[in-house]
């Protein structure tokens, strides 16, 4: 079967992708690119690098922009879907979600108005198990954005590794918060997966940051042998 | 031990994560051995089940329902057993009921019609729901519980079956684990 991924770069699509690839096809990268940060449906920090990730994945990228308004998006959505499907001919849609109704019923109900199936490889994982998968199969994480205590501006640009993980563990169980950060509190971006034939090197980044808000925006990055 | 039966497309397949092994994890989690087996390559339970529950499918995967004898152990089945979604729809058509197309995905209002061994007291309790189909008639099966768009909980009136056209595994794991717990106790972890 033919898929096509819905992916904001973070490390749950790039999962889900690989995932995905283990048992169909994957035949697209699909990017909603929003101008709102604070889309619900939508993950902005380094989104247009969805390109070099698709590029290093050998895959074609669907993109298309949107303001972001609550519902308007998923029409935009649905439009990027809809090209995905007539450019590549999918026949279903891949998602990284893991808990988020509010996410994957609007998803769900998308795949249904234009037949197609729709998978969630991630959905109600143990978490725990999920992040030791995710750093033992080689994927490179970086923390992309800080929202909420107590993560800090140190956060940002850090590659995600097993110390990290202890230290999330610790963090998730005093703050009351998924391992994964699935309540928003951190965004990750993925310099390499195990299907990447080349790896994403950032060559110049800058961070914005205040009051446990925050963003490691990369300026310049380039695919780079593994 | 518990047998999930997997009714996915096909034997190991992607939709297994998202549809099987949280169901497992919530039986695991419960403190019961779990067993998936898929259900092209059953005909009857596994003689050492203690209990069998019938997982989901994607919203687009029917394939379960092309045929029906494929699930005519489960009338003959002696243990309990739990129907999710499209496990509640082969539970149906084996006890004689019939499945119509029907939509509903996303969080819905559940009322439990009558007190219930499984969901408990009269009231109502939101649920997750995603299925294109939905029971047309119970067949033998009494009926429930309902949401505004269909009929969301069987049972059968002398034997420990039930079905639930939710899925439990979105904040109401508590199904599942009622339902091990009531039905296998003896298996279970020993009490506190």
């Amino acid at each position: 079967m033919k898929l096509g991924v819905l992916c904001s770069g973070g490390k749950d699509s790039l999962f889900a992708c690989w995932k995905a690839m283990q048992h169909e096809t994957v035949s697209c990268l699909i990017s909603v690119i929003s101008a709102n940060e604070d889309s619900y449906m939508f993950h902005t920090p380094n989104i247009r690098l969805t390109r070099l990730q698709a590029e290093a994945a050998g895959l074609p990228l669907v993109e298309i922009e949107t303001a972001g308004e609550k519902e308007e998006e998923l029409a935009d959505l649905e439009d990027a879907i809809r090209r995905s499907v007539e450019a590549y001919g999918i026949e279903g849609i891949v998602t990284g979600a893991i808990l988020s109704v509010y996410q994957a019923s609007r998803v769900q109900r998308i795949c249904r108005e234009l037949g197609l199936w729709c998978f969630n490889p991630l959905w109600h994982t143990d978490q725990d198990a999920y992040m030791e998968e995710l750093i033992g199969a080689g994927f490179e994480v970086l923390i992309a954005g800080v929202f909420s205590a107590p993560f800090d501006e140190s956060w940002l640009g850090r590659r995600m590794d097993h110390a990290m993980l202890a230290e999330l563990r610790s963090i998730a169980e005093k703050w009351h918060i998924t391992l994964t950060g699935e309540g928003g509190e951190l965004e990750t971006f993925v310099a390499d997966a195990p299907f990447f034939s080349r790896a994403i090197t950032v060559t110049r980044a800058h961070t914005a940051y205040r009051n446990h808000n925050g963003r490691y925006l990369i300026d310049q990055a380039e695919l780079t042998a593994k | 031990m518990i047998l999930l039966v997997d009714l996915c497309y096909k034997p190991g397949s992607l939709s297994r994560y998202e549809f099987v092994d949280p169901i497992a994890r919530i039986v695991a989690g419960a403190g019961y051995g779990v067993t998936i087996v898929h259900y092209s390559e059953i005909r009857k339970p596994m003689p050492d089940a203690d209990a069998v529950i019938l997982c989901g499918t994607a919203l687009a995967d029917n394939a379960f329902l092309a045929d029906p004898d494929v699930f005519s152990w489960i009338t003959a089945c002696s243990c309990p057993v739990l129907g999710i979604c499209a496990g509640m729809q082969a539970i149906v058509r084996c006890f004689g009921g019939t499945i119509t197309e029907r939509c509903e995905i996303g969080m819905t209002d559940i009322r439990v019609t009558a007190a219930d061994p499984l969901l408990g007291t009269p009231r109502t309790f939101s649920a997750y729901e995603l299925h294109g189909f939905a029971v047309g008639s119970p067949g033998v099966l009494t009926v429930c519980a309902e949401s505004a768009c269909c009929i969301q909980a069987v049972r059968h009136p002398s034997r420990p079956v039930y079905g639930v056209m939710f899925h439990p595994e979105v904040r109401n794991e508590w199904v599942v684990e009622d339902f091990v717990r009531r039905e296998v106790p003896e298996r279970g972890p020993p009490p506190c």
